[in-house]
This record gives structure tokens, sequence and C-alpha cells, in this order.
């Protein structure tokens, strides 16, 4: 499928991923707030094609200090999935999930980076579970590498990976909340061949 | 001082001195700055992939990859009058984003961006003066055609002019 191009990815298939986006969040949420100990609520996930001139001002510039967690995909399709989340909303995570425990680090001591690799772990997790029971494709993901840099910076490595068959990217963002408004964003990058199995799997093409 | 005009991901832009040109968050992509000293035009290129002959689909944009987009770029400023035997280079970016064990070719992706790039200038007799590439962190780079400077700036790091 060498001309596969996103812009001409179908509603529906955007339809499905938002959906797919929906259910993942939310047992995401659940498994997050069972982790924490406390209520977590979430809104619809909104689902972009976003030309790659957008990407950065979308999540608050491309300077913006943000953390990016990539996983690679491996099982009956492959690529990686990224997820990022404010460097602030982070911190707030982190210090809930270690029962107030704060380094001062302004980029995190090894402890710090360790629970934050864990909620990541469950996050992209729960939505890969998801994308795994919808598609009836075995998916299971890779260790994660963090990284605390500028927005526009860590969204290169996935903006290229689309770049490679378009000229837009494919983002996924949920916003959660317990006690402050917390803005995380999944980009799922499968490869080339891949795409073609998730639309097949899920009856669009 | 001019004004600075700003160039995305994927894009190219050539300006005229007092302008300078401004590209946000280069991570593994690579920015490309070309200046000629005798007119004080020059132009920033931001490229996202080695190579538009690799892939399908790829007349869509030029400014995407390193073989068409710093040509592309050349070319512009060729139009606005700068001389191309006068042209000289500078290049920031390429970096290696996320530390993984099993390095795949993607992983590898800004090294092979600077490889390109270099490749790209040596065809077109564009000698590079300066170069901050590779390593494991973001970029934000200001290029003045006037004196040809080019600033760098990463998170927690002093900005640099190279």
């Amino acid at each position: 499928m060498a001309d596969f191009n996103l812009n001409d990815v179908s509603e529906m298939y955007v339809d499905v991923l938002k959906e797919i986006g929906n259910i993942g969040a939310g047992n995401a949420m659940t498994a997050l707030s069972q982790m924490l100990q406390c209520k977590v609520d979430m809104r619809v996930p909104q689902v972009r094609l976003l030309d790659f001139s957008e990407v950065g001002a979308i999540m608050g510039g491309e300077e913006k200090t943000m953390c990016g967690i990539l996983l690679g995909v491996e099982g009956d399709i492959t690529g990686s999935i990224m997820f990022l989340i404010e460097l602030e909303a982070a911190r707030g995570l982190i210090k809930k999930l270690m029962m107030g425990y704060e380094s001062g680090n302004p980029n995190f001591d090894e402890m710090e980076l360790s629970a934050l690799k864990e909620i990541s772990n469950i996050i992209t997790g729960a939505y890969l579970n998801s994308l795994s029971t919808l598609t009836n494709l075995m998916i299971y993901p890779t260790p994660p590498s963090l990284t605390i840099d500028m927005a526009g910076a860590i969204l290169s490595v996935p903006a290229i990976e689309f770049g490679i068959i378009g000229d837009n990217i494919l983002l996924i963002q949920s916003q959660f909340y317990d006690d402050v408004e917390i803005d995380g964003y999944f980009i799922l990058i499968p490869d080339i061949p891949s795409y073609e199995k998730i639309l097949k799997a899920l009856g669009i093409m | 001082m001019g004004e600075i005009i700003k160039v995305g991901m994927a894009d190219l832009k050539p300006c005229k001195a007092p302008d300078g040109v401004i590209t946000l968050g280069l991570g593994s992509c690579v920015g490309i700055a070309i200046r000629d000293p005798g007119t004080l035009i020059g132009g920033l290129a931001h490229i996202m992939l080695p190579d538009s002959t690799a892939i399908h689909n790829s007349a869509a944009n030029v400014a995407k990859f390193a073989d068409t987009g710093i040509v592309e770029l050349v070319k512009q400023m060729e139009a606005m009058g700068a001389k191309r035997s006068r042209m000289v280079a500078k290049i920031a970016g390429g970096a290696t984003m996320f530390q993984f064990a099993s390095q795949n070719s993607m992983m590898q992706i800004g090294a092979r961006n600077v490889e390109a790039t270099k490749k790209v200038l040596a065809q077109l007799g564009i000698p590079i003066l300066a170069e901050d590439t590779g390593l494991n962190y973001g970029r934000t780079v200001t290029f003045y055609p006037e004196t040809g400077e080019f600033h760098i700036r990463a998170v927690g790091k002093a900005e640099t002019i190279i």
C-alpha cells in the first residue's frame, strides 16, 4: 500500500479512532484512579488530523517544555505510541503517586522518572488494550523511553514518521482532571503496513 | 533590527538583512541556514526526512526533504539576487530524542538527516562553516544573514552562537 495517504483516510476511520481513544482513555482513567486512590474524571477525547504547522500551537507552542514518553508497539501491528503531558501536570501526578515525595529537581530525579514511566505505561497500556480488543489484533508495548524537552522537538519524532505518508499528524487529545486539569496527548504511530491491518480489522477496508 | 520570519516544520523561507529567520523546536529535523555574504541574502530550511526519492507521493511538499528542500531554498535565494558561488551554510538539529535498546533506522533518523544534508550541500558546492548537530535535545535556531550568526537555544542550556 505504497500510496497510502492519511489525507484520504475516511471520516469513519477518524470516528473509530475517536471511539478507541474514548474507551482507551476511560480504561486509563480507571487504572489511574485506582493507582492514585482518588477520583479522576475525563472529557471526551478530541481526535484531530493536524497539519505539521498546527501541531506545536495546539500544545501551547513549539518551545513549551513537555514530557514525552515513547513506547514501541509489537505484535500483529508494529510502530510506536507516544504520550505527551505538560511538565507541571506530570509533576502533580508523580507527587500524588509517590505520596507527596518531591525531589525539587526541575527535571525530576530517578525515582520520579520511574514513577512517570509507570504512569505512562498504565495509560498507554489501557489505550493499546482497547485497540487490541476492538481489532482482535495482538498489540503490546515495549518498555518506555522518556524525554523532557521542547514540544516541537519531541513531536518531530512522530511527525517524521507521519511525514513518510503525508503532511498531517493524527493526534488524540484527552483531558482528565482531579484537583487540577491535565492535558494528555496520545499519538499512535503505526508503520505503513499496520495501517492496512488496523483498517481491515475494523472493517473499514 | 529587522523582522524575524518564522519557518515551520517541513518549511523554508528566504530573507534579506536586516531580517532574520527562526525555527522553533528542532528535534530530529535539521535546520539549514544559508547565506550569501555578498548580498546579505539568507534563508532557513527545516527538513524532516533525508531523501524524497525513497518515498512515494513525495511531490506534495519539497520543504520536507533534505534533497529537494535545500535545492529549493537555494533557488529562491538566487531568485532574490543571491549568488550560489558565494553561499555558505550552518546547520543544527538532527538529535536523537529517544534512547532505545534496539536502535532501528527510524530512531537514527536524526543522524541520517544530518548526513543527507551534508551530502546535498556538498553537491551544490556550498561549504558548511559550523554545525551543532546530534546529541539528545531539541533546539530553537535563529539566523541573521546580516552577520551570519546562528543562535541556538535549548531547554536548560545557555544560548550559543555558531
